[in-house]
C-alpha cells in the first residue's frame, strides 16, 4: 500500500512505557528567585523602577514613623509639653493636643452630663448595624426594621431630649388652631395637639376612602382607609414618643458637633435617601410621561450641582420658600439638603439594580398573575436591592466624606471641630496642625477604607452567587 | 336565566372554546410580526406550534396571556376578551399558566416559595394550604425533595419541571409552553417532555411552541406551522408530518427532521 | 369578526370608568402629580414674595449691574472693586474653569500613571500605587484642601526665605554625575547648559508660587502662525499617510514624523526670528517678589487636592478599563501576528476606552463640582465670589443660588450630552 507523502510520513506506533510522575520546576521558576526575577529585577527598566520605588518608600515611611511615633509626645497637659525648646529634643506629633480636644472632636459642645446619651446612641447603632452587615446572621428583616425604623426615633429622642411640645397638626396648620387651644398637658403630652391629630386623622381617612370610592369603586375604599389609618398610627406612635417628657435635658443641635454630627448627617442621609431613591428610580422607569420627566429632572438636577450649592440652597434659599412662621433648625436644614442630594444619587444606584434584573423575571411574575405593585415588591425589588448593597455602601462612603462640607455652613462636624481646635492659642505648637490632620485623616481613612473593603467583599460574594 | 341555560345547551353539543384569536395582527415598530391570525383552541386540546426562528410563534402564544399586546383583532381567553383593562388581564393570567425557555424562576426564593408565591398573593390562599398544593405538584413533577433548595442549585431540567409545577399551582385551565426544552442540555430534554406528556394525559389544554416533533406526534391534536407571522399550515400530526401540503412546510420539516 | 363576538360573550365588561383601565389610571396619577407640583410652586412663590417683602430684600437680577465693592485676589480678566457684580460673576466663573481645566489635565496624567502602575508586575511599584489610591480616595476632598492649605502651604517660609526651584541644580547634578562616572565628554556641555540657565526662577513661599512670565516680542505672531501651521501640516500628513497605507500597504512612522513637524517648524521659525519670546523673571524686592506671575496659595492648595483626590479615582477607572479587555483579545491579536505596540493601539486601547471614558467623564464633572470647595480656603471661584461675597452683600439668595446652580448644571448637562453622543458612536453593535 503506497501512501502519498501528503498523507503523512511513515511512523512507528508508540505506547507510553510508564506513567510519568510530576517533578518540581527548575530552580529559575520557583521560590524567592523566581519572585525576584518576575516581580523586581527581571530587566533593566524593572530594576530602575524597583530602585525608584524603594527610594520613594525610604523618603516617606521612615519620616512618618519618626514623626507620629518615635518623636511624638504622648503625655502632657499643655502646649509646653510639645514645644521643642521646652522639651529639649525634636518634637513630632503632639498627641496631648488630641487628648485635650478629644471630647470636642467626638461630641462637639454636647453637655458633659448628657454625653451618656450620645454614647448610648453609638452603642445602639453598632449593636444593630453590625449584625445587619454580617450576612450569615439570621433575622435580617427584624434587624432591618429595628435599624431603619425604630433606631432613628430612639436616637432622635436620646440626642435631642425628646419632649417636642408640638403645637398643632393639620387642622391648626389650616388655620383652625383656635379650636385646640386651652387644652392642658400631662407628662409632656400636649392634649391640644392630640385632639387635632385624632380629628385630622379621622377626616383624612374619610377623605381617602371617599376619593377611592369615586375613582376605583366601593371595594377599594375599605383597604385604602385601612392603610391610611395604618400610616397615621405609625406616625402617631413616633410623634407620641417624641412628645413624651422622659425627663431628658433638651440639647439644642447648635451644641452638637464633631464625629456626632458627621455620623448623624451621613446616617440620616443614607436612611432617608433609600426609600426616596427607590421611588425615584421606579419613577424614572415609569411608563407615565409626567412621572418619568419629573423623576429625571429631580435626579439630574441634584446630581448636576455641587453639594455645597445644595447646602446653601437648603440653608439660605429654602427658608424663603416656606411659610414665615416656620423656623427651621440649622442642622435640620443641612439634613434636608443632604437628603435631597443623597436621594438623587441613591436613585441612580437603585436604577442600576433594576436594570440588572432580566426581563424574564418580570414576565415570569406577570404570567403568574402578579400585578405590577406585587411584582415589584415580591420579585423585582428584593433581587435588585440585594444587587445594589455594594453601591449603597459606596454611596454611604461618599456621603461620609461629603459631610465635611457642612463646615462651610457653620456646622461643626469632625473636620470643623478639628479646625476650631486649631485656633486655640493655648495649644499652638509647630506640630499641632500635622497632628490634628494626622488624627482626623486616620479617622476618615479607617471608616471609609473599612466600608469600601466591606463593599468589595460583598460584591465578590454576589458575583460568586450569581455565577451558579 | 335564559342566557345561562343557552350556554349550558351549547356546552353539551360542542366542546367549550378555550382560546379564540380572530384577525389578530401585531407590529414591532414597522415589523409585522403577526399577520391576520385566526385560531380557535377548544378545551382539552393540545396544540403544537412550530416554525423557523423569527416566524412569530412565540409572539403568538405570548399574546394569549398579554405578555405582548396585539394591535388589531380579538383574543378571547376562557370567555374573557383581552383589552387594555388591567382587571381582565389579571383574570386571564390567573387562568393561563406559562413556562418559558429560560424558566424564569425567581432566584431569590426557594423552590417551595417560588410555587407558593402566586397562590398566596394572587389567589389569597393561606400559607399552609398553598404549601400543601405546591408539594402536591412538586411531587407530580417528581422533585418534592428539592423544595427547600434555591433554583440556582438545580439542573436545567429540574428547573423547568419546577417552572411547570409553579404554573400548575395556580390551577390554570390553559398552559402555554414557550420552547420549554430548547435551552436544556440534550440529556435533560426527556424528563421535561415526560412531565408535559403526563400533563397532556390529565386533559390539560396546552399550547406549545416546540421543535420536539416526537412530542408533537405523541400528544398533539393539531400541529400549526408558522412562517413570517402567518399560519401557513395546520393539520393533525399524522397528516402534517406524513403529507405536508405547503412547500414551506416541506422545506422546514426536511431541515429539522434531517 | 362579528361572528367571533357572538361566539364568545365577554365576561366582566363592567363599568365604563374603571380603575383598572390603564388610561384612566395613568391620567389620574399624572393629574394628581401635576396638581401637587403646581401647588408646591405656587406655595413657594407665595411664601417667597411674603418673606422677601417682610425682610426688605430686593428681587430680580438688577443687582448684577451694581458696584461690587469687594476685591478678588485672582482675576484672569481686568477687575477692580468698582466693577459690577456681573463682572465679579464672570471673574469667578473663569477662575472655576481655570482650576477645573488644569485639574482635569493633571489628574488625568497622574491617574493614568497610577492606574498603569497598579497593574505593574513590579510589586514595589504596585504596592505604592495601591497605597496612593487607597489613601487619597478615602480622605475627604475638603480635608485634603485644608491640609495642603493650612498644614503645608502656610508652613512654608515667607518670601525672603523662599524655596527657589530651578532647573540649574538638576542639570548641574547630572553634569557632576556624568563627570564622576568618567563621561566628562558628555558632562561638560551639560554643565555649560546648566550654568547658562542662571539663578532659580521658580519660587515657592507662604504667599504662593512665583513663576516667570513669558511674553511674545515683535515677530511673535509669526511664531504663533508657525505653531498652528505645524499642527495643520502634521494632520494633513497623517491623512496622506493613511491614504497611502490603505492604497499601497506601506506604513510610515506617522507619530514621529508628525511630532517632528509640530516641534520642528516652530523651532525653525523661532530661530529665524531670533527667538521672539521674552521671559520676565521674578526678583525679590524688599519683602516680596516683583515681576513674574504669582499663583495664590489658595489656588495651589485647591489644585493639589483636586488633582490628587481625583487621580485616585481615575487610576481605578483606568485599571478596571484595562482589565475589562479580556486576555483573549490580546491573545487573538498576537496569534494574528500583531506585535505588542499595534496590539495595544489597534485592539486593546480602543476597547478599554469604551469602558474608561464614561466614568472618566463623570470624574471630570466631579472635579469641576468639587472645585467649589475652594470657598473653604478663600479661592475666588464662582461659588466663593458669587454665593459667598455677593450673597453676603445683597442677601438675594434666590437669584444668586439659582444662577450658581444653573452654571454647574449647564456644565453637567452639556457634558452628559456630549457623553451620550460619544457612547452612541462607540457602542458595540449587538443583536
Amino acid at each position: 500500500m503506497a501512501k502519498s507523502p501528503a498523507q503523512g510520513a511513515p511512523f512507528d506506533p508508540f505506547v507510553a512505557p510508564l506513567v510519568l510522575g510530576a517533578e518540581a520546576p527548575p530552580i529559575s521558576e520557583r521560590g524567592t528567585f523566581a519572585f525576584l526575577r518576575g516581580h523586581l529585577f527581571g530587566s533593566l527598566p524593572q530594576i530602575l523602577l524597583t530602585l525608584f520605588g524603594a527610594w520613594l518608600l525610604y523618603v516617606t515611611v521612615p519620616p512618618l514613623v519618626q514623626f507620629f511615633l518615635i518623636d511624638a509626645v504622648w503625655t502632657g497637659t499643655s502646649r509646653d509639653a510639645c514645644l521643642p525648646e521646652k522639651v529639649g529634643r525634636p518634637v513630632g506629633a503632639c498627641w496631648p493636643f488630641i487628648w485635650a480636644k478629644f471630647d470636642q472632636l467626638v461630641y462637639g459642645f454636647y453637655p458633659a452630663s448628657a454625653r451618656w446619651r450620645v454614647n448610648l446612641v453609638y452603642a445602639l447603632s453598632a449593636l444593630l448595624l453590625l449584625p445587619l452587615l454580617i450576612q450569615r446572621l439570621p433575622y435580617k428583616r427584624l434587624n432591618a426594621i429595628a435599624f431603619f425604623g425604630v433606631f432613628p426615633v430612639v436616637a432622635f429622642i436620646l440626642l435631642t431630649g425628646g419632649n417636642m411640645e408640638p403645637k398643632g397638626f393639620l387642622l391648626s396648620w389650616l388655620g383652625l388652631g383656635g379650636l385646640f387651644s386651652g387644652f392642658g398637658a400631662l407628662g409632656g403630652v400636649q392634649f391640644g395637639f392630640w385632639a387635632d391629630f385624632v380629628l385630622s386623622a379621622a377626616l383624612l381617612t374619610a377623605l381617602v376612602a371617599a376619593v377611592c370610592r369615586v375613582v376605583a369603586g366601593p371595594q377599594a375604599a375599605r383597604p385604602a382607609a385601612r392603610s391610611t389609618l395604618g400610616v397615621l398610627a405609625v406616625l402617631a406612635a413616633i410623634l407620641f414618643a417624641a412628645d413624651l417628657d422622659l425627663g431628658l435635658m433638651p440639647v439644642e443641635t447648635r451644641l452638637w458637633g464633631g464625629l456626632l454630627v458627621t455620623l448623624v448627617i451621613a446616617v440620616t442621609g443614607i436612611t432617608v435617601s433609600l426609600p426616596f431613591g427607590i421611588l425615584l428610580a421606579l419613577g424614572r422607569r415609569s411608563n407615565l410621561p409626567l412621572v418619568k420627566i419629573v423623576s429625571i429632572a429631580f435626579i439630574e438636577f441634584w446630581r448636576g450641582v455641587p453639594l455645597i450649592t445644595v447646602l446653601f440652597f437648603a440653608t439660605y434659599m429654602l427658608p424663603l420658600f416656606l411659610p414665615g412662621r416656620m423656623n427651621i433648625d440649622g442642622l435640620l436644614r443641612a439634613l434636608v439638603g443632604v437628603a435631597l442630594f443623597a436621594s438623587a444619587y441613591m436613585a441612580e444606584v437603585v436604577r442600576g439594580g433594576l436594570q440588572a434584573i432580566p426581563k424574564g423575571q418580570y414576565e415570569g411574575a406577570m404570567a403568574l398573575g402578579l400585578r405590577s405593585g406585587l411584582m415589584m415588591r415580591l420579585v423585582v425589588l428584593p433581587q435588585a436591592l440585594k444587587l445594589v448593597i455594594p453601591g449603597i455602601v459606596n454611596n454611604f462612603i461618599g456621603l461620609f466624606k461629603d459631610t465635611t462640607l457642612v463646615l462651610i455652613v457653620s456646622i461643626f462636624d469632625l473636620l470643623g471641630a478639628m479646625r476650631a481646635a486649631f485656633t486655640d492659642p493655648s495649644w499652638a505648637t509647630p506640630t499641632t496642625l500635622f497632628t490634628g490632620f494626622g488624627f482626623a485623616g486616620l479617622v476618615y481613612f479607617v471608616f471609609c477604607f473599612g466600608m469600601s473593603r466591606y463593599s468589595m467583599a460583598l460584591e465578590k460574594r454576589l458575583d460568586r452567587a450569581n455565577r451558579h | 336565566m335564559t342566557a345561562d341555560s343557552l350556554i349550558a345547551d351549547v356546552e353539551k353539543s360542542a366542546p367549550e372554546i378555550a382560546v379564540e384569536m380572530a384577525g389578530v395582527n401585531k407590529w414591532y415598530g414597522q415589523f409585522h410580526v403577526l399577520r391576520d391570525i385566526n385560531l380557535t383552541v377548544h378545551k382539552g386540546e393540545r396544540v403544537v406550534v412550530c416554525g423557523p426562528s423569527g416566524s412569530g410563534k412565540s409572539t403568538l402564544i405570548r399574546c394569549i396571556n398579554r405578555l405582548e399586546e396585539h394591535q388589531k383583532g380579538r383574543i378571547v381567553v376562557d370567555g374573557i376578551e383581552l383589552t387594555d383593562d388591567l382587571k381582565r388581564i389579571d383574570e386571564v393570567r390567573r387562568e393561563v399558566g406559562m413556562c418559558f425557555q429560560h424558566f424564569n424562576l425567581f432566584p431569590h426564593l426557594t423552590i417551595l416559595e417560588n410555587c407558593t408565591l402566586a397562590p398566596m398573593w394572587v389567589r389569597k390562599m393561606p400559607k399552609r394550604e398553598a404549601e400543601e398544593l405546591a408539594m402536591h405538584f412538586l411531587a407530580k413533577v417528581k422533585i418534592p425533595q428539592q423544595a427547600a433548595k434555591y433554583p440556582g442549585q438545580l439542573s436545567g431540567g429540574q428547573q423547568q419541571r419546577v417552572a411547570i409545577a409553579r404554573a400548575l399551582c395556580m390551577r390554570p385551565r390553559i398552559m402555554l409552553f414557550d420552547e420549554p426544552t430548547s435551552a436544556l442540555d440534550p440529556e435533560m430534554v426527556k424528563e421535561v417532555l415526560d412531565t408535559m406528556v403526563a400533563l397532556a394525559e390529565d386533559g390539560m389544554t396546552m399550547l406549545c411552541v416546540t421543535h420536539e416533533m416526537g412530542f408533537a406526534r405523541q400528544v398533539a391534536n393539531r400541529v400549526i406551522f408558522m412562517d413570517e407571522g402567518q399560519i401557513i399550515e395546520m393539520n393533525e400530526p399524522e397528516a402534517f408530518f406524513s403529507n405536508p401540503q405547503h412547500e414551506r412546510t416541506r422545506l422546514f420539516l426536511s431541515q429539522i427532521l434531517h | 369578526m362579528s361572528d367571533a363576538t357572538d361566539s364568545a360573550p365577554a365576561r366582566g365588561a363592567g363599568r365604563r370608568w374603571s380603575w383598572t383601565d390603564p388610561k384612566l389610571r395613568s391620567a389620574v396619577i399624572q393629574i394628581a402629580l401635576g396638581l401637587l407640583l403646581v401647588f408646591l410652586l405656587w406655595a413657594f412663590y407665595h411664601n417667597a414674595v411674603a418673606n422677601l417683602s417682610r425682610q426688605g430684600i430686593a428681587s430680580g437680577f438688577g443687582f448684577l449691574d451694581n458696584r461690587a465693592g469687594f476685591a478678588i485676589s485672582q482675576a484672569l480678566i481686568p477687575y477692580n472693586e468698582d466693577m459690577s457684580y456681573g463682572r465679579a460673576f464672570l471673574v469667578g466663573l473663569l477662575n472655576t474653569l481655570l482650576v477645573a481645566v488644569l485639574g482635569i489635565i493633571l489628574a488625568t496624567i497622574l491617574g493614568f500613571l497610577m492606574g498603569v502602575a497598579r497593574l505593574s508586575k513590579n510589586v514595589v511599584i504596585q504596592a505604592l500605587a495601591s497605597a496612593y489610591v487607597e489613601i487619597t480616595r478615602n480622605l475627604p476632598p475638603l480635608f485634603q484642601i485644608l491640609f495642603w492649605y493650612l498644614a503645608v502651604l502656610a508652613a512654608l517660609p515667607g518670601p525672603r526665605q523662599s524655596w527657589g526651584m530651578g532647573l540649574q541644580p538638576f542639570f548641574t547634578a547630572i553634569a557632576n554625575g556624568l563627570d564622576a562616572v568618567g563621561l566628562g565628554v558628555l558632562g561638560a556641555p551639560v554643565g555649560a547648559f546648566a550654568a547658562g540657565l542662571g539663578a532659580p526662577s521658580v519660587f515657592i513661599n507662604n504667599r504662593g508660587l512665583v513663576v516667570p512670565r513669558f511674553f511674545l516680542e515683535s515677530g511673535g505672531t509669526a511664531l504663533l502662525i508657525a505653531i498652528a501651521a505645524g499642527i495643520v501640516i502634521a494632520l494633513l500628513f497623517a491623512r496622506f499617510a493613511k491614504r497611502r497605507r490603505e492604497a499601497t500597504g506601506q506604513i510610515f512612522p506617522v507619530f514621529w514624523i508628525g511630532l517632528a513637524i509640530i516641534v520642528g517648524l516652530p523651532l525653525l521659525v523661532a530661530a529665524a526670528m531670533g527667538f521672539p519670546v521674552g521671559i520676565e523673571r521674578p526678583e525679590l524686592r524688599g519683602f516680596n517678589f516683583s515681576g513674574g506671575v504669582t499663583v495664590i496659595p489658595e489656588f495651589v492648595a485647591l489644585l493639589l487636592a483636586l488633582v490628587i483626590y481625583t487621580a485616585g479615582f481615575i487610576a481605578e477607572i483606568v485599571r478596571a478599563g484595562i482589565l475589562a479587555v479580556s486576555k483573549g483579545q490580546s491573545e487573538a491579536a498576537h496569534s494574528l501576528g500583531l506585535r505588542t505596540g499595534p496590539t495595544l493601539r489597534l485592539v486593546v486601547i480602543p476597547q478599554a476606552l469604551r469602558v474608561i471614558v464614561p466614568p472618566l467623564t463623570s470624574q471630570y464633572l466631579n472635579l469641576t463640582k468639587n472645585s467649589s470647595l475652594g470657598v473653604a480656603v478663600g479661592y475666588p471661584d464662582l461659588f466663593s465670589v458669587f454665593a459667598g461675597s455677593t450673597l453676603n452683600q445683597t442677601g438675594q439668595a434666590i437669584e444668586i443660588i439659582a444662577m450658581t446652580m444653573a452654571v454647574y448644571l449647564t456644565i453637567s448637562i452639556v457634558t452628559s450630552a456630549l457623553m451620550g453622543w460619544y457612547n452612541k458612536r462607540v457602542a458595540l453593535v449587538e443583536r
